[in-house]
């Protein structure tokens, strides 16, 4: 029985020779259970990272979107006055305000949307001749051009009783200061969570290396390069990182995905109403995606460096006097 | 080839385990090194392959003063020696034929202008059958004999081997010493460690004897 196996293996051998190049395995090993350890370890801090960045782009966005949406928008509102015809107020105030320059244009708020507007309080069927409402005019501004506010606002209380201007300042001051606390506080989250994934990248690699030691040395005592060891050790672990850093990451955006779909989708839904009146639309920006995509290379590449820089290391103290041993 | 002026060794703050070696190994010699365990065998292989540094003393090896051996020198000039390790070191992760061939393959050479090497090396060790094995499952004896072949298929100026009969049994031991005097015929210079009085008895050679730190040479 043996010997028969023996034949064969002798065949295979000699017809083995004549054939072409062998498949040699991998010089580092391939399949060992600190490898799959780090595959894990990198996707999940790979997942977490881009979840972190997505979130701190898509509360950030939101933020300067509050910002410019209501920056490129006041109101003038006239209250009504006895013996003052309201219509008349109106075009009156909406002539002045589209003169101006830093001005789009200047929409009166309709009769039938202000009752709308007023209808959860005063109830449906409201005519609005009959209560001294006040009416609204939206004053566009082609953020180009800066607005004199203090001009428009004298000149409109001058010729339009009743009338104020309310540029939005006071919200406007409180939503950037809240917006760009919100930036850095979300800034200051995703650098703690990058600080994290490096650390236990390198650290994760540095465990898988350990196993790997032995392999350095007979390398490094066989004759090979320096970097030659290295290079065999960065190629394994790019791709290691790579496949971790790959699945970690698109897990990430496809989370970004769902959600977005989800988010606009449901826009019937009042609770998705509410998260859609916070978030927008709820889909992370572009920047994102790419930031996503980023993050995946840096951890391959911090994997493969973390592995080379290894090999130096361990090479380094192979070769050493007896006295440091 | 390898001159040692006064060379003394300490691991530490320890004793001196090797003191005033003074000794030269010619091109084309052939010398047992032996002595009782923890005599200081294995860290003078060490020395002659540089992956030890002397705490005194002067080695010499291929005319450069191992003191001023560059970490970049260092690989070819390895790959001038050939060492079997006392604990073999294979690689369990590659087949027999990827072992031996390891050193030819990390010096970038050509697969297919070695293979025949290989194969017949393994042939001579008597380990011809086993070429797609892993170490791992071979007996101590047949991971020598493979070490042995790693060692050889570079053909290294120098061969130095640790202990290279030590798990195997007295024909084979014989056989292999047989190749090692080849070898040596074809122009290496060979050091064998051993403690195997038998097997030094079987080839007239100078011997080392370390003791206690200090050698003594037998012509
Ligand atoms: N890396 C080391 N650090 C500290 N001491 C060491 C180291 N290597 C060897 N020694 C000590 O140096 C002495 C010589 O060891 P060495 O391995 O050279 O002996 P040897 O002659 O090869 O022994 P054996 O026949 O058992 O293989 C021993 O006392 C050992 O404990
Ligand atoms: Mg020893």
């Amino acid at each position: 029985m043996t010997e028969i196996n023996d034949q064969q293996t002798a065949r295979r051998v000699i017809a083995d020779a004549a054939a072409g190049e062998r498949k040699f395995h991998s010089i580092v090993p391939n399949e060992s259970v600190a490898s799959n350890a780090l595959t894990l370890v990198i996707a999940i801090m790979a997942f977490l990272a881009s979840i972190t960045l997505g979130a701190v782009t898509l509360v950030s966005d939101t933020a300067r979107g509050w910002q410019s949406d209501i920056s490129r928008e006041v109101t003038i509102q006239i209250r009504p006055i006895d013996g003052v015809d309201m219509q008349q107020a109106l075009d009156a105030a909406q002539k002045i305000a589209a003169r101006r320059e830093g001005v789009d244009s200047v929409t009166v708020v309709d009769e039938e949307t202000t009752a709308r507007l007023l209808e959860p309080w005063l109830g449906a069927g409201l005519d609005l001749n009959e209560l001294p409402v006040p009416r609204l005019l939206k004053v566009r501004l082609d953020g180009a051009v800066h607005l004199d506010f203090i001009a428009l606002r004298s000149e409109l209380s001058a010729n339009v009783p009743g009338a104020s201007l309310d540029d939005h300042r006071v919200w406007l001051d409180r939503l950037v200061t809240m917006a760009s606390a919100t930036i850095i506080g979300g800034f200051a989250i995703f650098l703690m969570m990058m600080a994290s994934t490096v650390l236990t990248v390198v650290f994760a690699t540095r465990g898988a290396m350990a196993g790997n030691k032995n392999v350095i040395e007979v390398l490094h005592f066989v004759g090979a390069e320096q970097g030659y060891i290295a290079g065999q050790f960065q190629k394994h672990f790019l791709i290691l990182g790579l496949k971790g850093s790959l699945a970690g990451g698109m897990l990430a955006i496809i989370c970004f995905i769902v959600v977005g779909a989800w988010a606009s989708s449901n826009v019937a839904d009042p609770a998705a109403d509410q998260v859609a009146a916070l978030f927008g639309t709820f889909s992370v920006g572009l920047g994102g995606y790419v930031g996503v995509l980023i993050l995946i290379f840096v951890i391959a590449l911090l994997t493969a460096l973390t592995s080379r820089l290894t090999v130096f290391r361990h090479v380094g103290t192979l070769d050493r006097s007896a006295e440091h041993e | 080839m390898i001159r040692f002026d006064n060379v003394g060794v300490r691991y530490g703050m320890g004793e001196e385990v090797l003191k005033d070696l003074t000794f030269e190994i010619d091109k084309g010699s052939f010398q047992f090194l032996t002595g009782p365990s923890g005599a200081g065998k294995t860290s003078l292989l060490r020395l002659f392959f540089m992956s030890l540094k002397p705490t005194r003393g002067l080695i010499n090896i291929f005319g450069h003063d191992s003191s001023t051996i560059t970490k970049n020198e260092l690989p070819s000039l390895r790959r001038r020696i050939g060492i079997v390790f006392q604990d073999f070191r294979l690689l369990n992760h590659l087949t027999l034929y990827e072992n031996v061939a390891l050193p030819l393959r990390v010096r970038g050479v050509e697969e297919l202008s070695y293979r025949r090497d290989v194969i017949d090396l393994l042939e001579w060790v008597g380990l011809d059958k086993r070429i797609d094995a892993f170490p791992e499952v071979l007996s101590g004896g047949e991971q020598q004999r493979a070490a042995v072949a790693r060692a050889l298929i570079g053909q290294p100026e120098v061969l130095l081997a640790d202990e290279p009969t030590g798990n195997l049994d007295p024909k084979l031991a014989q056989r292999l010493l047989r190749l090692f005097v080849e070898l040596n015929r074809s122009g290496t210079s060979v050091v064998i460690a051993t403690h195997d009085l038998g097997l030094m008895d079987q080839y007239d050679a100078r011997r080392f004897v370390l003791n206690e730190g200090r050698m003594q040479i037998y012509d």
